[in-house]
């Protein structure tokens, strides 16, 4: 056969053919009967209730060091006024859920792909299916919609613990009132920002939980390759979020600003 | 020699009536290399049939392919009297329903108890709801493998051998009516291997089973086997029961006898 196409092509169209097809398992999965309720609220709460911390003090510190950053800038223009909203603004339309993602593709997608992975290695995945049970719906459903739900949450709450550090932040210097902070911050948010941001989190969400099952389902036989989906995971899903975050704004420039 | 035990067994498997599972010049490579060669074999209702041969022979390939994990190249797999490659998802589901299969790793799930293990194919695949009945199942079928005890531990809490005595619970807790045991007392030490081949014959008594035994334990071989097959570079070489293949001349199947 002539070779049309250099190999590490042909494996790249393979790679995203497989992840079509385990993408067109997960959304069949999703309305069988028997949904598992009982798992899915199990990976919330360790999706999102685990991740509270770690999220909570990346906000509370972004909006904190964000507002310190620009206060300077803004001081030699006389508009140090403007700190508040333009923080918010940044904070909830971009930074928030690109940072929150990002953080989160490095603690859950890996962690769903070193388990899945290593369910996969020691035969447990095998041993459900061999057993007439559904595998996909119970883990992969579960994990992604988990997800789904889960990072829009955090992002939320992110969003409101950065603007609890960016008032922290301006009272240290300026003794702002927190009513007078707050009313400043919210005085250029439309609730049409809120819109477009928490949709793109839901993405982000998607690619996270899917990335992570992708990876630990389809890993290789062997004990190292339960690393290699970890890792994995977390590299793919980064991509993920960036090229989703691009096309966001590319749709959120044309749809919600003209 | 070898050949005409090959001869003997080519003309076993020429449609003897009763075999619950029988495959004819089965194939199966991974990428270039040829695991499979040649396999033909049945095995008859009721009978424990022990496949001898070492390590990376395909033994475990086989059996993979018997319950569809794996698929075959090429040849013909019988499970009763269907031919698997031509089933539906559904009929597939309802098959392995009829197969259980002892993992060499036991294969449990380790974020569940002892107790989860066993509910999850009566919830999931028998769609079980009565709470008491469910109780009821776990509690008799823990009993039959001495383990009732262990109910409410971790898989990581177990030995080696009470994890394969749970994972043969978890398969036998769908009464099936085929059993395929991948090394069942591989890592056990002898006086565990001999509880556990004993426990074989058993749960065969009570179930009335028809197992393959894939092993290289001639311990467990002498206890449990009724016939035994002899796998060398991908396809078999010898059969008989345990006596003809201990008095024989052939170098390799001496060599298990040492
Ligand atoms: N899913 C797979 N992908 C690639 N190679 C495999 C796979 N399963 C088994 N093999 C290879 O097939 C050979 C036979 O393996 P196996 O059936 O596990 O041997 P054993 O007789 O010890 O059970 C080994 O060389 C193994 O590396
Ligand atoms: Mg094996």
């Amino acid at each position: 056969m002539v070779k049309l196409v250099p190999a590490t092509w042909t494996t790249a169209f393979v790679a995203a053919g497989d992840q079509v097809v385990f993408m067109g398992a997960f959304f069949r999965n999703i309305f069988r009967s028997g949904f598992e309720w009982n798992e899915f609220l199990r990976q919330s709460y360790i999706i999102g209730y685990k991740s509270l911390s770690l999220v909570g003090i990346t906000g509370f510190i972004l909006g904190f060091v964000l507002t310190l950053q620009s206060e300077p800038t803004m001081r030699e223009f006389g508009a140090t006024s403007f700190v508040p909203s333009m923080v918010t603004i940044s904070v909830i339309r971009e930074i928030g859920p690109v940072i929150i993602a990002l953080i989160c593709a490095g603690k859950i997608s890996s962690s769903i792909g070193a388990e899945l992975g290593s369910m996969k290695v020691s035969e447990q995945i095998d041993a459900m299916e061999v057993s007439g049970a559904n595998p996909v719906q119970y883990l992969v459903v579960t994990r992604i919609l988990a997800c789904i739900i889960m990072i829009p949450l955090l992002t939320l709450m992110a969003d409101a613990l950065a603007m609890m550090g960016g008032f922290a932040a301006s009272n240290m210097n300026n003794h702002l009132t927190a009513t007078l902070y707050f009313s400043k911050a919210f005085s250029a948010l439309r609730f049409g920002d809120l819109i477009p941001a928490v949709a793109k989190t839901i993405f982000f969400g998607f690619a996270i939980g899917f990335v992570g099952c992708f990876k630990g389902y389809n890993s290789e036989r062997g004990t190292e390759s339960v690393g290699v989906a970890a890792n994995s995971a977390v590299v793919s899903a980064s991509l993920w979020i960036i090229v989703l975050d691009a096309i966001a704004v590319q749709l959120t420039s044309v749809f919600a600003y003209n | 020699m070898v050949k005409t035990l090959v001869q003997k067994i080519n003309s076993n498997v020429v449609n003897k009536p009763g075999a619950v599972v029988a495959i004819k010049h089965l194939k199966k490579s991974f990428g270039t290399k040829e695991v499979l060669s040649d396999i033909s074999m049945s095995l008859y209702k009721g009978e424990n049939l022990v496949v001898l041969g070492k390590s990376g022979q395909g033994k475990s390939v086989a059996i993979k392919c018997i319950v569809g994990l794996l698929t075959q190249d090429s040849g013909s797999l019988k499970v009763f009297d269907e031919e698997v490659k031509d089933l539906s998802e559904k009929e597939w589901k309802a098959l392995r329903m009829k197969i259980g299969f002892l993992f060499q790793s036991a294969a449990l799930y380790d974020s569940m108890t002892v107790e989860q293990n066993l509910e999850f194919p009566l919830t999931r695949v028998l769609k079980l709801k009565d709470k008491q009945e469910i109780r009821q199942r776990i509690e008799e079928v823990l009993e039959g493998v001495g383990l009732l005890d262990a109910i409410e531990k971790m898989p990581s809490d177990l030995s080696g051998g009470m994890r394969k005595r749970i994972g043969l619970a978890r398969t036998l807790i769908l009464k099936p009516e085929i059993m395929l045991y991948d090394e069942p007392t591989t890592g056990l030490d002898p006086i565990t291997s001999r509880e556990i081949s004993e426990l074989i014959m058993e749960m065969q008594k009570k179930y009335q089973t028809s197992s393959i035994i894939i092993t290289h334990d001639m311990a467990c071989a002498k206890i449990t086997a009724d016939r035994i097959l002899v796998m060398n570079n991908g396809s078999f070489e010898a059969e008989g029961n345990y006596e003809q293949l201990e008095s024989g001349s052939d170098e390799l199947v001496r060599s298990f006898f040492k």
